[in-house]
């Protein structure tokens, strides 16, 4: 094969990239070289395209452990414990493999975590998808849930939470935002950074075959119509070789034998080495004679860019390598010994007795590409003018609450284990974040995932801003205290001036928002090139959150009983721009969305979390998608309860809008509680009293729990049936 | 009563199983590497959920061919107690210790909620801390649980009194004639498919299940 510029382009190097590879290497690479290279200065590697504009997030706070650079990132949540989280797309594989592809997704974001020595204990997912109306939406959520479900029930980690949006803009480009969090003693945290020359290199896991060659490469381009031929670029999951995997390098982690240790993910072999070596400032040596392999004849360029799953490289106290070589061998995973780290500052790989690829480590992590791409600055529309409404509030309500982005989630998560542990206080949609108790403590995770992406495509600054205070406000609603962030940007061509300045204007906007919430981002991933035939996904900068309650018993979740005042706690504007009641029920996507006060976000969500862990607080619920009228339908549905609303206009703009910053509490004495927001300067009204089973609207108006529930739980099951 | 939970690479939900053996017996269970073949000293074999070798093949029939299945058996035959959940059902089923088989839910599609189950009968070891008809709340999650035998079969285990539990509010995963779980004739072999283990404790949701596990700590 003729290794040239021409070839370099179709492994995704452009020419100024591949004149970079030839003033490093001081001649023409071999292919197993210039395959090296094109992974590593991937996008999806290399983060060449948003880089400079990452550095400008928040990522240090004093419980921080671990921020951006490790496989995942690690705060301090107390009694010697650290959760370790990461959340990752696997967005092109799960369109065109929708099952393998979601699988896939979730088996590399468990080892992303587990290879840092802490145990999974809950998986959340973020999902978007195309117009439902669609056969190849159909298929793609079919395959997507039950490649999630399938990996994940499999592998034993409860599956607690997420979300789920619609939107045409997804129509050739789903996203699958895969969250896994786990929990790993403060003192027992596991690094990539390799050290001790001569220290021998370890392949364990499954046999290396011929899936996903070039997978990170696919990642970073757009897609076009004939991406279905790029199927065998999509990596095939083994979720029982992944559990066994996880078992077995936990256990090995209970020993000293470890020096550091990477999973193997995009890019496979290669970027598992490159980082190891190349973070530790020494040299490795792989002999892929010894890589164990599933298929006859691989040559070397296929073994250092396979993304066969289920795989970790490590390094090795030479003196521990029989025990090692136990662990490993009694959960019959296979171990070798394939390399040993050096003092050369290169990768040298050798194969069939020859080198196949001699490459100096430094440049090829400090030479990488970087751009700072031409930006336009998001024109963010006007603000909404005056709507009528076309429908009667409760005509609207019923149509709402059964669309496809706020119907009941149930026939998604009924086919996803959470209770696997035995540790799940919260349970999917009972409350605003899953509540994951740590076994044998009163502690517990509040975990959720959020973006708004349709406010992020009229506005990606405050969208952005929006996405991380939605996290902090669904931790805050359980009584949790929220502490940190890991974040899956997807947007569309990076080339595009157009797209970067929707990404640069959402970090700019998710920045403000993490540094006024002290909820720094710790770790993340940027999933670029979102994009099919030129039309890009709208942009999501998908946000995970992690918080912590100190007694689980405390926790509240959404479901309201009888004889409750209903409290609104923060003020109402009503802002209707870019909300779901004007694109549902009016069928516009206009205006700009709601005002983010990150001021009056942190007030009232201190507030809210104080009066819930002082006892008292029976429920509580935030705010979001749908409004105020929404919100406390979920909470009747999830209490199966009525409430009575207080009687106020039935303008759409207070019962639909969509302003932040915004909770309802179930309390006892809803007096009570209106006078210590109004001490403490919160906005707080009474908005209804609970009891019976109808949502009573005025005096004329009442609709039923049954009826509500009717329209909430049709979608799913009829478009499946 | 001294309790050994069994571990077969891809079992899942031992730990669960480990937290509720110890709230209701007061000790730790033993847990078993399947390749042991001494349960000397047990009087409880629990077998616990999870995907035993990944379900690949059929589900629970490689576990049920693994060296410390053979001691179990022995342990069958000296009358010995078993307990088997979920995967651990299918694994008896496979190892000839229950009859019947577990197929795929009736609709194809894995299932993770909760349901109710009735008590048949309240005079084993494993459920006297129940009454006869009491309904109580249990997770399940499996996408095998759909319990069948042929007809004599289970007219048998109807007459003998054989069924354990059955499913009280909806019959998801289109079990014949609603079981959820079943006896040995000497009622000393349980297999469910629902979870018990998962609801021992208030702040999970509920305690429903912790009777069994009180019933077999007082037997």
């Amino acid at each position: 094969m003729i290794i040239d510029e021409a070839l370099a382009k179709s492994f995704g190097l452009n020419a100024a990239e591949y004149g970079r590879v030839l003033a490093i290497m001081g001649r023409i690479p071999s292919l197993t070289e210039l395959g090296i290279f094109s992974v590593m200065w991937s996008e999806h590697c290399s983060y060449k395209s948003s880089k400079i504009w990452l550095k400008q997030l928040p990522t240090t706070a004093p419980w921080v452990i671990h921020g951006p650079g490790e496989n995942a990132g690690v705060i301090d949540i107390g009694d010697g414990l650290a959760a370790v989280f990461k959340m990752e797309s696997h967005n092109h594989p799960s369109f065109i493999e929708p099952y393998q592809g979601a699988a896939t997704g979730v088996g590399g974001i468990l080892r992303d975590v587990f290879t840092m020595g802490a145990r999974p204990v809950a998986n959340l997912n973020a999902l978007r998808f195309g117009n439902p109306a669609l056969a190849v939406t159909k298929r793609v959520v079919d395959g997507v849930v039950r490649g999630i479900g399938g990996y994940g029930n499999c592998v034993g980690v409860p599956t607690v939470g997420g979300e789920v949006n619609f939107h045409p803009a997804y129509n050739g480009n789903p996203l699958v935002n895969a969250m896994t969090v786990g929990i790993a003693r403060v003192d027992r945290i596991f690094l990539s950074a390799a050290a001790g020359i001569g220290n021998p290199v370890v392949y364990v896991g499954s046999k290396t075959g011929r899936d996903g060659i070039h997978g990170a490469t696919m990642a970073s381009t757009e897609f076009a119509v004939d991406s279905a031929a790029k199927r065998p670029t999509v990596q095939v999951g083994d979720p029982f070789t992944e559990k066994l995997l996880i078992e077995a390098c936990l256990e090995l982690m209970q020993t000293d034998a470890i020096v550091a240790i990477q999973d193997m993910g995009a890019a496979g072999l290669t970027s598992s080495a490159v980082e190891m070596a190349g973070k530790g400032g020494v040299g490795i040596e792989l002999d892929l004679d010894r890589v164990p392999q599933r298929e006859a004849a691989m040559t070397a360029y296929e073994m250092m860019l396979s993304e066969s799953q289920e795989r970790m490289l490590l390094v090795l106290r030479p003196d521990r390598r029989e025990l090692a070589r136990r662990i490993i061998e009694k959960w019959d995973l296979d171990y070798a010994e394939i390399g040993r780290i050096t003092g050369t500052g290169r990768i040298i790989v050798t194969h069939g007795g020859a080198v196949a690829a001699d490459i100096p480590l430094a440049p090829l992590a400090d030479a990488a590409p970087l751009y700072e791409r031409p930006i336009v600055e998001p024109v963010v529309p006007a603000p909404l003018g005056n709507v009528v409404s076309p429908l009667s509030l409760e005509a609207a309500l019923l149509k709402l609450i059964a669309c496809p982005d706020l119907c009941a989630r149930r026939w998604i998560f009924d086919q996803y284990d959470s209770t696997v542990g035995g540790q799940t206080v919260k349970r999917p949609a009972s409350a605003d974040a899953a509540i994951v108790r740590l076994e044998g403590s009163r502690r517990a995770l509040a975990l959720t995932t959020d973006c708004t992406p349709r406010y992020c495509a009229a506005d990606p600054c405050a969208g952005g801003a929006q996405a991380v205070a939605e996290a902090w406000r669904n931790i805050t609603a359980t009584g949790a205290t929220p502490l940190a962030v890991t974040d899956n940007m997807n947007f569309g061509n990076p080339e595009k001036p157009e797209i970067m300045g929707q990404f640069a204007a959402a970090i700019r906007g998710m920045a403000k928002a993490c540094a006024a919430l002290d909820f720094p981002i710790v770790s993340g991933n940027v999933s670029l090139y979102n994009e099919t035939e030129g039309k890009a996904i709208l942009p999501t900068p998908a946000i995970g959150g992690v918080g912590v309650i100190e007694d689980a018993g405390l926790a509240v979740g959404i479901a309201i009983g009888p004889g409750l005042d209903l409290v609104l706690i923060g003020k109402t504007h009503g802002a209707l721009g870019q909300s779901l009641w004007l694109r549902e029920i009016c069928g516009c996507e206009t205006g700009a969305p709601p005002e983010v006060d990150l001021a009056a976000e942190r007030a009232n969500g201190d507030f809210v979390r104080g009066r819930i862990l002082a006892g008292g607080v029976a429920a509580c619920h935030d705010v979001s998608d749908g409004g105020l009228l929404i919100a406390v339908a979920e909470m009747a549905l999830a209490g199966d309860t009525g409430v009575a609303l207080t009687p106020h206009a039935s303008s759409p703009a207070f019962w639909f809008g969509e302003d932040q910053a915004r909770y309802i509490l179930a309390v006892a004495d809803g007096a009570a509680l209106i006078a210590a927001a109004q001490a403490a300067s919160i906005a707080a009204e009474h908005i209804g009293r609970t009891g019976g089973n109808r949502l009573t609207l005025s005096d004329s108006i009442a609709i039923s729990i049954a009826t509500l529930r009717e329209a909430h739980e049709r979608f799913f099951p009829a478009w499946f049936a | 009563m001294r309790a050994g939970i069994l571990l077969f690479p891809g079992i899942n939900r031992e730990r669960d199983m480990a937290i509720a053996v110890r709230q209701s017996f007061g000790t730790a269970p033993r847990m078993i590497w399947h390749k042991e073949t001494d349960l000397t000293g047990l009087d409880l074999i629990i077998i616990p959920g999870g995907f035993s070798y990944g379900d690949y093949l059929r589900c629970g029939a490689m576990a049920a061919h693994s060296p410390v299945m053979g001691a179990v058996k022995d342990h069958a035959a000296r009358g010995g107690y078993i307990l088997g959940v979920c995967n651990g059902f299918q694994i008896l089923t496979e190892a000839g210790l229950l009859p019947g088989v577990l197929l795929r839910n009736a609709g194809l599609r894995f299932l993770s909620m909760d349901t109710q189950l009735r008590v048949e009968r309240a005079d084993t070891a494993f459920t006297s801390q129940y009454q006869k008809g009491e309904l109580f709340r249990a997770p399940m999650a499996h996408g095998d649980g759909n319990y069948t035998a042929d007809a004599a079969t289970l007219d048998r285990l109807e007459g003998e009194g054989l069924v354990a539990f059955r499913y009280a509010d909806a019959n998801r995963n289109g079990s014949a004639r609603a079981i959820a779980g079943i006896y040995a004739p000497n009622l000393r072999i349980l297999g469910l498919m629902p979870h018990p283990e998962d609801l021992v404790d208030p702040l999970m949701g509920g305690t429903d299940g912790k009777p069994l596990f009180d019933s077999l700590a007082a037997a």
